[in-house]
């Protein structure tokens, strides 16, 4: 649709038109590259650690519908209770259905993208139910009534001034402070006691382990543990896609992903949820649910090429790394998943009527790909994208295939190629625009001009003087 | 990637690339010159016209194939080809293998391009180019392309050459690996974050103070000289070709 499109436009005018935003981006994406660099200081261990990343996740990928099942037997072995949903919509039925069984008012949440894709907060909301989000960058977004803006850092475009105007605009009897230390305390002691007031407990997943029917939750502000066992029910939320087959196969993505996200050798908690409070033990949940969503994943899954999109393990790496993300920051693209990997992703989930004008926002520079912990061939895929939004493939596995096509464009592609098609014709139109030394500025080439004084062509064409080269040899 | 020391051929033939065409043919004459002075046969077959890789990255791949499917055949025999633009090298040698794919031309696509160099490339490790630099000393910043960087893995063969210049200063300046902004249509269809991105390019290579900008693609020295000239900079942008020419023709 033409409006997703242009509403993607005005997004990114809106947004680099925003001084503040491009200084927010700038200077933390400067921050987390320089961490990242820092932390991975022998290129060869990178790559060798890359490639088993890849491995583990292209392996895992391989069989998924058989580590599903495994997955499923061994969390219902460990008692969890597994659910599964194809779209956002059964999902946000499962876990309604769930915290209305508790008779629960109050879900307190750690960080998960998942439950973003689902508007899960919204939801629940709109069932009379409270959804806190106790991370601390979520719950920011949360009092601003915003959105992430990055996948691990949902914040980050807020300074801290911004965010202490926030607090004092939001939080009764809070008085501004610009200090790091005291916001995050102010946020920590309102937090606490929500921990245990709350009826359920939901995360997202980083890694499910089939094997031992195990999920995996990295956090750095023990969020995530509080969540995950201090109320009586606890629900995990996760796609498909992130399940792994062995505990061992943790170990190399454990050391990736943090260090790719935000430059740590580890993050601060490591959960290994193994299921609910067994008899005996003092704590922990005594229900786990595991929500295992689809929405979209199952089409990407069916061709091999588009399957690498489901490698990903949510580092946020390319977008630190991208720089038009610097530039627009992650609003701009208007979905969950902003930056490179947004961009090949949302259009597989959405469909490209939705999504489809995302994967032009790059320039191809590949800085995704070189730091891509798993290897997703993400320039490639942006490529890959591109053909599927504008062309028409009723084989297409993802929705509105070529709904961004334009007769226009399409014309002028159809003319340009049959133009580098036919020397005759090529050699022919050359020469008439270099008879002219300037090209008249219209067209594309008035945004060119915009910034850039207009392309001048040469007197005569590299054709033409190495003809002349060689009639005087 | 070429292995080092690859024995050096008699002959080489020069795909002269699309932009250098209409706006940059002295750095294509410039190649010429240079492979010739090494005792090298140059051929340029007059059918070539453009690598297609503006319409292979705007998804219009049938129109891509084409284009590609009119250059395949311009390169018999087993004659490295010469590229000079990571860029186009990058597409011939490593996308046209995915643009052929199921295509009965791929056998053809795959034999061109195992013979694909990026020009920095072919002159560093198959004829490792020596250099007598008669030119005056010059400051010279340097921007790679980031399909020569990333895909073509050719970033330090530029370097090399210009640090075998004696005369020549290579000038660092800051987030020098980060993308120009160019990106073929992407300068047009997303013009704002283009010319946001142009612009941080020359407000850190004129802190830099360079004499000159080279570079490898003449994408990027369109999008960057066209900027910087729009400026009123007094920094000028040239082929890396014809840099290397101008500074050692005797």
């Amino acid at each position: 649709m033409a409006d997703a499109s242009r509403q993607f436009h005005e997004r990114i005018q809106q947004a680099l038109d925003d001084p503040q935003i491009r200084a927010n981006f700038r200077r933390a994406m400067d921050g987390l590259m320089h961490k990242r660099a820092a932390v991975f200081p022998d290129a060869d261990e990178l790559e060798r650690l890359r490639d088993l990343g890849a491995a583990v996740r292209r392996n895992a990928l391989a069989r998924l519908p058989d580590l599903l099942e495994r997955l499923e037997a061994n969390c219902v072995r460990n008692g969890m209770q597994v659910h599964w949903a194809e779209t956002v919509a059964q999902a946000n039925a499962i876990v309604l259905d769930i915290v209305r069984r508790h008779g629960g008012k109050s879900v307190i949440k750690g960080k998960s993208m998942v439950s973003e894709e689902m508007e899960l907060n919204h939801h629940l909301q709109a069932h009379g139910i409270e959804a806190l989000e106790s991370d601390l960058g979520e719950y920011i977004v949360q009092l601003a009534g915003e959105t992430p803006s990055h996948i691990i850092m949902p914040a980050i475009h807020k300074n801290t001034r911004q965010i202490a105007e926030l607090f004092v605009d939001k939080l009764d009897g809070v008085e501004f402070t610009a200090d790091a230390e005291q916001l995050t305390a102010i946020a920590r002691n309102l937090l606490r006691r929500k921990f245990y007031d709350a009826d359920v407990g939901l995360s997202g997943v980083n890694f499910a382990i089939a094997e031992t029917g195990t999920l995996v939750l990295v956090e750095n502000e023990g969020n995530g543990r509080l969540t995950t066992t201090t109320p009586n029910v606890h629900i995990a939320v996760t796609g498909i896609e992130k399940v792994i087959e062995t505990l061992e196969e943790v170990t190399p993505l454990l050391s990736l992903l943090p260090r790719s996200a935000t430059g740590q050798a580890i993050t601060t908690y490591v959960n290994l949820i193994s299921g609910p409070r067994r008899p005996g033990e003092r704590d922990g949940p005594r229900e786990v649910h595991l929500v295992l969503l689809d929405n979209g994943r199952t089409a990407s899954y069916a061709d091999p090429e588009t399957r690498t999109t489901l490698q990903c393990i949510r580092c946020g790496a390319c977008m630190n790394h991208c720089p038009v993300y610097a530039r627009i920051g992650g609003h701009a693209y208007g979905t969950v998943y902003p930056g490179p990997i947004g961009e090949i992703l949302s259009p597989q989930l959405l469909g490209c009527d939705q999504a489809g004008a995302l994967p032009g926002a790059s320039t191809l520079c590949g800085a995704c790909g070189e730091v891509c912990p798993v290897r997703i061939p993400i320039p490639k895929m942006l490529v890959r994208m591109r053909r599927e939004a504008v062309n028409r493939d009723p084989a297409s596995a993802f929705r509105d295939s070529g709904a961004q096509r334009r007769l226009g464009e399409a014309a002028i592609w159809k003319a340009w190629a049959r133009i580098h098609a036919t020397p005759g014709l090529y050699s022919l139109v050359t020469r008439t625009a270099t008879a002219f030394k300037k090209l008249p500025v219209l067209g594309p080439l008035k945004a060119w001009s915009s910034v850039r004084t207009p392309p001048r062509t040469a007197g005569k064409t590299l054709h033409q003087r190495l003809a002349a080269r060689e009639r005087q040899s | 990637m070429t292995e080092q020391g690859t024995a050096r051929p008699r002959r080489v033939y020069l795909f002269g690339t699309c932009l250098i065409d209409l706006f940059f043919p002295d750095a294509g004459v410039d190649t010429v010159r240079l492979l010739e002075r090494e005792g090298l046969e140059v051929i340029f077959p007059q059918g070539q016209t453009c690598c297609g890789q503006p319409a292979y990255n705007s998804g219009y791949h049938a129109e891509a194939r084409a284009v590609a499917r009119q250059q395949l055949g311009l390169f018999p025999g087993d004659d490295p080809v010469i590229v000079p633009s990571g860029s186009c090298a990058s597409m011939l040698k490593h996308h046209y293998p995915d643009l052929f794919r199921g295509e009965p031309e791929l056998a053809q696509a795959r034999q061109l391009s195992a013979r694909v160099y990026e020009l920095t490339e072919f002159l560093v490790r198959v004829l490792d180019l020596r250099l007598d630099d008669l030119g005056p000393p010059q400051k010279v910043a340097l921007h790679t392309n980031c399909h020569a960087r990333r895909e073509m893995g050719v970033a330090g063969d530029a370097e090399r050459l210009l640090d075998r210049l004696a005369h020549v200063e290579r000038v660092p300046f800051e987030r020098q690996t980060e993308c120009c902004g160019f990106g073929g249509t992407f300068a047009v269809k997303h013009a704002p974050i283009s010319a946001a991105m142009v612009g941080d390019k020359v407000t850190a290579i004129s802190a830099a103070a360079p004499d000159l900008l080279v570079g490898g693609d003449c994408g990027c020295l369109m999008n960057i000289g066209g900027a910087l000239e729009r400026g009123g900079s007094p920094i000028r942008v040239q082929h890396i070709a014809s840099l290397l020419w101008e500074r050692t023709d005797g």
